[in-house]
């Protein structure tokens, strides 16, 4: 963790002001009507440099859609993304490929998010080779640099996804996003898919990560456990609105918003959980 | 009582359900144990969790109960003794596919993870249930819909909902709906593998209160597999801790969680995150293991 973020004195390296992203949901009879399901609904966030913001909430409350639409990977209706005194939404195309490289994303299933036809060499080095940092020989350098560094080994260069493991993929991906040396990284429930031993591998790794690069995350996640370990400040989201948000220790401590009391009661193996209470009932 | 299959008490029943010595490998190579000499029992009215990695054989393990193994896999050896109220102790390993078949859904039911793939598309949720209320209690017309209507409702969810199709629900009640399947017909046993794994943390609650509930109101045994320590601590009575293929620890949770003494145990606890954040995560260092369990 960088001291900076702690104390809350840090710079602002990615800020959102009221975003929105309406869908339109085919409803009714064989789908002949539509209703409009607004994903995004004024949502503003502010990312601090070397810190962790995590963004919570049930499935369908906008999380996803948030971190495509803040890396522009989906347009946005209205509202601005800041990044780097520039606003994100409104580059043309060519420019905002230029700004990509500073914005890495790290995906939630290692299995769909690998092309399975490219070497683990091919997919790590294709960013480099894409924004033409370097040559063949020092791309090449710095994709062996960068497995090593995520715990792989040179020869995994010229293996393909499928001969790895899950943990194993998690750590291609985060080499893939990392070796362009970016300043901001999504993490969309980079270890949702993993088993419990795997997650705290990926974590710590990330963690050092954060440090070593000075990267800023945006932690999309439903697992408050592994949020509470992770992130500096939280983004509590409830059908596309932000209902609560601020320091990590706060709002689990002191919870406002009634969702975000619901959701921190529903963690597993608390000991106001759900079990001993029926047994005992 | 522990749950070790040579030490129940000497005055009591035997167990609803007693694994001995199970051994699962492929037929192709005999020698390779996937599940090693797997050993426990479960009592009615209790729920044992199943804990461990993917690829330790939890899933095996639940599905060598009903003989649901693949077609590439073997049981070696060991037996399933199925205490049955009416037709008293049966080695599940010996019966043939039919009288199994009485069995499977009627005596011992099972929820899969999956909710989203484990139900038929193009059929009502409505039929899914009635289906085995057909097929082992012959149940038809209005009073197989009044059944399914009320196991509906025994679930939380609207009998109405019996004519809508799958896709028309969310993720927790369609598993809601595999619940009010699997109970249908009253099981003495319920086998439930990582049923909470695909839904979200408000959901998950949901469903293992319900669960809890119905272990509870129904008397079943519960087999339940998990990866989860959270979800262990909330609703299990026992508590198995496999890896690779073998159990390391058997107790009651409050041993197996209070006080593990497994180095794989302690390890795997060391690596579930805590909501005060104030525990320092450490991954499974596997060399290390490997030293500490031959010494």
């Amino acid at each position: 963790m960088v001291e900076a973020g702690v104390s809350g004195v840090s710079d602002i390296i990615l800020q959102a002001n009221g975003l929105v992203k309406t869908y339109t949901q085919r409803s009714g009879k064989f789908g002949f009507g539509t209703t409009l399901v607004k994903a995004l609904d004024n949502v503003s966030i502010t990312l601090h440099a070397g810190t962790t913001l995590a963004v919570v909430g049930e499935s369908g409350s906008g999380k996803s859609t948030l971190a495509r639409c803040l890396l522009q990977l989906q347009p946005l209706d209205s509202g601005e993304v800041i990044f780097a005194g520039q606003d994100l939404s409104k580059l043309p195309a060519s420019a905002l490929r230029d700004v990509r490289k500073n914005l890495q994303m790290v995906f939630q299933d290692p299995f769909a998010s690998l092309n399975p036809r490219m070497r683990v060499g091919e997919i790590v080095g294709e960013g480099l080779l894409i924004h033409g940092l370097g040559s063949a020989t020092e791309r090449q350098k710095k994709v062996i640099a960068m497995l090593k560094r995520v715990g792989l080994t040179e020869a995994d260069m010229q293996k393909y996804p499928h001969e790895f493991s899950g943990g194993q993929r998690q750590r291609i991906g985060i080499a893939r996003a990392l070796v362009l040396e970016p300043k901001v990284v999504v993490c969309d429930e980079p270890v949702s898919a993993l088993d419990v031993s795997i997650q705290a591998q990926i974590l710590l790794l990330l963690k050092a990560l954060q440090q070593e690069m000075a990267l800023s995350y945006i932690f999309i996640s439903h697992d408050l456990r592994v949020v509470r370990h992770i992130a500096d400040d939280i983004v509590v989201m409830y059908q596309g609105k932000v209902v609560e948000q601020g320091k990590v220790a706060d709002i689990y401590e002191q919870p406002q918003h009634e969702y975000t009391q619901n959701l921190l009661a529903a963690i597993p193996g608390k000991k106001d959980g759900v079990g001993k209470k029926v047994v005992n009932a | 009582m522990t749950i070790n299959s040579q030490t129940n008490k000497p005055d009591s029943a035997p167990p609803l359900l007693q694994l001995s010595h199970v051994s699962i490998s492929p037929k192709k190579t005999p020698t390779r144990l996937l599940v090693n000499n797997v050993s426990f029992s479960i009592d009615a009215g209790k729920t044992t969790c199943v804990v461990g990695e993917s690829g330790s054989g939890k899933s095996l393990t639940a599905l060598s109960i009903m003989g649901l193994l693949s077609k590439q896999l073997q049981l070696n050896t060991g037996k399933v003794l199925f205490n049955d109220t009416n037709d008293g102790v049966q080695d599940l390993t010996m019966l043939n596919e039919v009288s199994l078949q009485k069995i499977r859904g009627a005596k011992i039911a099972m929820i899969f993870q999956e909710p989203m793939t484990s139900l038929n598309p193009v059929l009502t949720v409505g039929y899914q249930i009635g289906e085995s209320l057909t097929t082992h209690l012959g149940l038809k017309g209005e009073r197989l819909k009044t059944k399914i209507a009320s196991l509906l409702e025994m679930v939380g969810i609207p009998p109405s909902r019996a004519n809508s199709y799958p896709d028309e629900l969310s993720g927790g009640q369609r598993q809601r709906v595999m619940i009010a399947m699997s109970i249908a017909c009253e099981p003495r046993l319920l086998i439930a593998d990582e049923p909470t794994t695909a839904l979200d943390v408000t959901v998950q609650a949901q469903i293992l209160k319900l669960l809890d509930d119905l272990k509870t109101r129904m008397n079943m045994g519960m087999l339940f597999i998990t990866h989860d320590f959270g979800v262990v601590a909330d609703i299990a009575d026992h508590v198995v801790v496999m890896f690779r293929g073998e159990i390391v620890e058997s107790g009651t949770k409050e041993q197996v969680l209070g006080n593990p003494q497994h180095p794989y145990t302690k390890a795997l606890l060391a690596c579930v995150p805590d909501a005060e954040g104030k525990k320092a995560l450490k991954p499974i260092d596997y060399a290390w293991l490997k030293q500490e369990s031959v010494a």
